[in-house]
């Protein structure tokens, strides 16, 4: 339900100007991909550069594919039975699927942070430093920094400061997409990629998620899929719409929902398809 | 058609009558076993009063009410019935039970005088004492006031002179005796390899070892006699004398001066003793405790090997198999092995586990044991261990089902959690699915536990046995005997109902032992429950 985090009173969409930082301009790069889950082709010819540190939201209606596209940027696809792909994605120039490249470190530097918040049956401390244990980091001192430092990039830190050894699923649905949040950037990833991160929480809870996609944007670069256009317009510095598996339109966040240039993409953006 | 679907009564109203039916039949059964087994085996410990009944052939009957029945041949409009009482005295009456035609008893009285006694040979006495012979040689008239106080403090002595003979004869030399056995095949063994200074030090350990024996057995005969045995006179029904040693009695009481309390005290007493005492009188009388101890070790080794095993196999199955046609057969094949009749796996057991497996234990370990002992097998023949795996197998297909099933149930989000953030598999295993799984296999566990403990058939084949001399767990070296035979609640129970000489006698046995074998898996799982539901509060939140 888009419309619930959209104040009642704006009706227009506000964007933010695009924020111009130094960095590679194809630290992602994503060319000529084709995927298919089994028979079914899921992504037909999809070709984009993701600057490095800006936040890029993938927009479209359900099954365009945004989600199949982000999942395969750290190769969660794999999971699946059946699948396969052509063409090629690279991160800082070298290719995701290159035989030399372990998955397990392609994990380690693209954290994910998923639609419903799933924190481990564990403390909330155990939580945040669990991917510092899979590398083998012992050093309790290591540990409780790296959770002080996640949590409070999270802003998080102050609402459980106090019971960090408390279970995480007593957390409220908000303080656990943050904690998630907290555990996926733990490990200081490269990318965070979210996967419709908001679609379970409140207003205010997702205003604070975005406010921490804002602050995360300098150190991370971000990949986020969203069903709420309002919300691609308030985090994202550049905007890619898909539709049925396809690349329709990708800019920058001004460009696509001011003066998009092809007639699907502004029909989805004002709300008559989709 | 039209009226029926108009119609307000539901339609599925006969459907929940039958089931409902259904439900109480099962109900029914259920707490008619249970009221049975626990009326039948927990009045075995009461002690009732005791009648003296004239029967109208003459004779007198003292003795405890065991069961009333219909005569057979008697009209079911006007039952009648007929009496069986126990009234001891085997080595009198030839039996310790008689039948009376319940018509043909002409009085019943209650004498208070009437003393039962527990003893260690020839079962229960019911007696009118007559005097006591203290073990001083003086005589003391029951009409004497003294005469009960002087009968207990008789009888506690002679208590601690037949303990300290047990304790003589059974542990200290039964410890000389193993010793011997294990010098005799050293000896043996040192003569055939002509090994001539090992056989002088062992003839010396052997001589050695006689003489603590022939001194211990001085010193239990020296026991009897300096505890002059004091002994109680007394008549039977009868009138016929009857001496019973004071050795000879474990437990007396007056059934007819007992109040309520003493009533309970005595059930205590007994209820005491049938747990942790060991049996006497061919598993008849006294207690279980061996075989309570065998069935709780067997069942606790069962799960430790079940466990592991299960629980690696479900993994494999679940996480990293290649889900396909072959997986397919593997996963019916295991869910069959369950429907397998247990005694297939006492065969599989006694073929593979006890003769292959163990023998070729033996012949690689225990060689010379085998050459220079008469071929006595060591791990060759049934024992704890091979019974713990024979179940182990056998509950295998229960406990690779439940944790298939428990990882299957973790939610998705958090294995995809887990390896998003670059955990390898196998820590996704271990740190995630593992623990969040954790209930659900402990579900297996409980089932497999509860199906091993009251296994018996496949026992059978592989070490259970009617009597064993010693525990699987002791102080001597290596204090788990893996090896050694074992008495379990299950066979015990089949033991007393089928192979007992006096089936009279070992009835209300069969149903105390069995009370205590559902008492035993019921406390089982109750340990596994309770850690379950710890492990279950340990991964759920306080809200949602």
């Amino acid at each position: 339900m888009p419309q619930l985090m959209n104040p009642p009173s704006s009706s227009r969409i506000k964007v933010r100007p695009a924020t111009e930082r130094e960095g590679r301009k194809d630290y992602i790069s994503i060319r000529d991909y084709g995927f298919w889950y089994g028979q079914k082709k899921a992504l037909d010819a999809i070709s984009l550069d993701i600057p490095e540190r800006q936040v890029v939201a993938f927009i479209g209606p359900s099954g365009c594919g945004k989600s199949t596209l982000l999942r395969n940027l750290n190769r969660m696809n794999d999971l699946v039975d059946g699948v396969r792909h052509e063409g090629e994605i690279t991160i800082n120039g070298r290719s995701i699927y290159d035989p030399g490249l372990e998955v397990i470190s392609l994990r380690r530097r693209v954290g994910m942070v998923f639609q419903k918040s799933n924190p481990f049956p564990k403390s909330i401390f155990e939580n945040v430093v669990y991917a510092l244990r899979v590398v083998g980091v012992r050093d309790r001192a290591v540990l409780e920094e790296a959770c002080e430092t996640s949590l409070r990039k999270a802003a998080l830190w102050d609402e459980v400061k106090d019971r960090l050894n408390d279970s995480a699923l007593g957390l409220s649905g908000g303080q656990m997409q943050r904690l998630c949040i907290a555990r996926a950037i733990a490990n200081r990833p490269e990318i965070l990629l979210m996967d419709e991160p908001c679609s379970a929480l409140d207003p205010i809870a997702t205003g604070k998620i975005e406010e921490l996609i804002h602050e995360l944007k300098d150190q991370f670069t971000i990949v986020i899929v969203t069903h709420s256009m309002q919300q691609a317009a308030r985090v994202s510095d550049r905007t890619a719409f898909f539709y049925l598996g396809k690349q329709i339109e990708y800019d920058t966040t001004e460009k696509i929902f001011m003066n998009p240039s092809q007639a699907q993409t502004e029909a989805y953006i004002s709300g008559r398809f989709g | 058609m039209a009226s029926s679907s108009d119609s307000s009564t539901p339609r599925g109203e006969a459907w929940v009558w039958f089931s409902g039916l259904g439900l109480i039949i099962g109900l029914g059964m259920v707490i008619g076993l249970l009221s049975l087994v626990v009326l039948n085996g927990v009045t075995v410990f009461w002690a009732p009063q005791v009648p003296v009944a004239t029967v109208d052939d003459g004779r007198t009957i003292i003795g405890q009410l065991a069961q009333r029945r219909v005569r057979a041949g008697s009209l079911a409009s006007e039952p009648r019935y007929e009496l069986q009482y126990q009234v001891g005295l085997r080595e009198l009456n030839g039996n310790s039970y008689v039948w009376v035609d319940e018509a043909k008893i002409k009085s019943e009285s209650f004498p208070a005088d009437i003393l039962g006694l527990e003893r260690v040979e020839n079962g229960p006495a019911f007696v009118r004492p007559q005097s006591l012979r203290k073990s001083d040689g003086k005589l003391i008239p029951v009409t004497d006031l003294a005469f009960e106080d002087a009968f207990q403090v008789e009888v506690a002595a002679a208590t601690n002179i037949r303990e300290k003979l047990v304790e003589i004869t059974r542990h200290r030399i039964g410890d000389v005796n193993s010793e011997m056995d294990k010098a005799r095949v050293a000896l043996r063994r040192a003569e055939d390899l002509k090994l001539a200074a090992e056989v002088a030090a062992l003839r010396r350990q052997i001589a050695g070892l006689e003489e603590r024996f022939a001194s211990l057995q001085a010193e239990a005969k020296a026991v009897v006699d300096r505890g002059a045995v004091a002994s109680l006179v007394s008549r039977d029904a009868s009138g016929r004398e009857v001496v019973v040693p004071l050795t000879q009695v474990i437990r007396a009481w007056f059934p007819n001066r007992l109040d309520t309390w003493g009533r309970i005290k005595l059930f205590i007493s007994r209820l005491g003793e049938f747990v942790f005492d060991e049996p006497r009188e061919a598993n008849t009388e006294g207690g279980l405790m061996p075989a309570i101890f065998g069935t709780l070790v067997m069942t606790v080794f069962m799960s430790l090997m079940v466990t592991p095993f299960g629980v690696i196999t479900a993994i494999y199955l679940r996480e990293y198999a290649q889900q396909g046609s072959v997986l397919r057969i593997v996963r019916i094949s295991v869910n069959n092995l369950a429907g397998v009749p247990s005694i297939v796996f006492g065969v599989f057991g006694l073929g593979f586990f006890v003769y292959v497996l163990g023998g070729s234990i033996d012949r690689f370990f225990f060689a010379d044991q085998l050459k220079y002992n008469n071929n006595t097998p060591v791990f060759g023949t049934g024992g704890l261990l091979w019974c713990s795996l024979t179940l182990a197998l056998m509950t295998l297909p229960v406990v690779i089902v439940a944790t298939e099933e428990a990882l299957a149930a973790v939610p998705r989000g958090m294995r995809e959690a887990s390896l998003a953030t670059g955990a390898s598999k196998w820590q996704t295993i271990r740190d995630i699915l593992l623990p969040a799984s954790a209930p659900g296999i402990l579900t297996g566990v409980i089932l497999a536990m509860a199906r091993g403990a009251g296994e018996v058939a496949p026992l059978m084949l592989v070490g259970v046995v009617k009597l064993a001399p010693t525990l699987p767990l002791d102080g001597a070296a290596p204090f788990l005997h893996m090896d050694r035979k074992f008495m379990h609640l299950g066979f015990h129970v089949y033991d007393l109902g089928f192979q007992s000489p006096d089936s009279d006698a070992a009835r209300p046995m069969v149903f105390a032992t069995t009370l205590l074998l559902i008492c035993l898996v019921v406390c089982l799982n109750i340990g596994a429950i309770w850690i379950r539901n710890r492990l279950r509060a340990r991964f759920k939140g306080a809200s949602f």
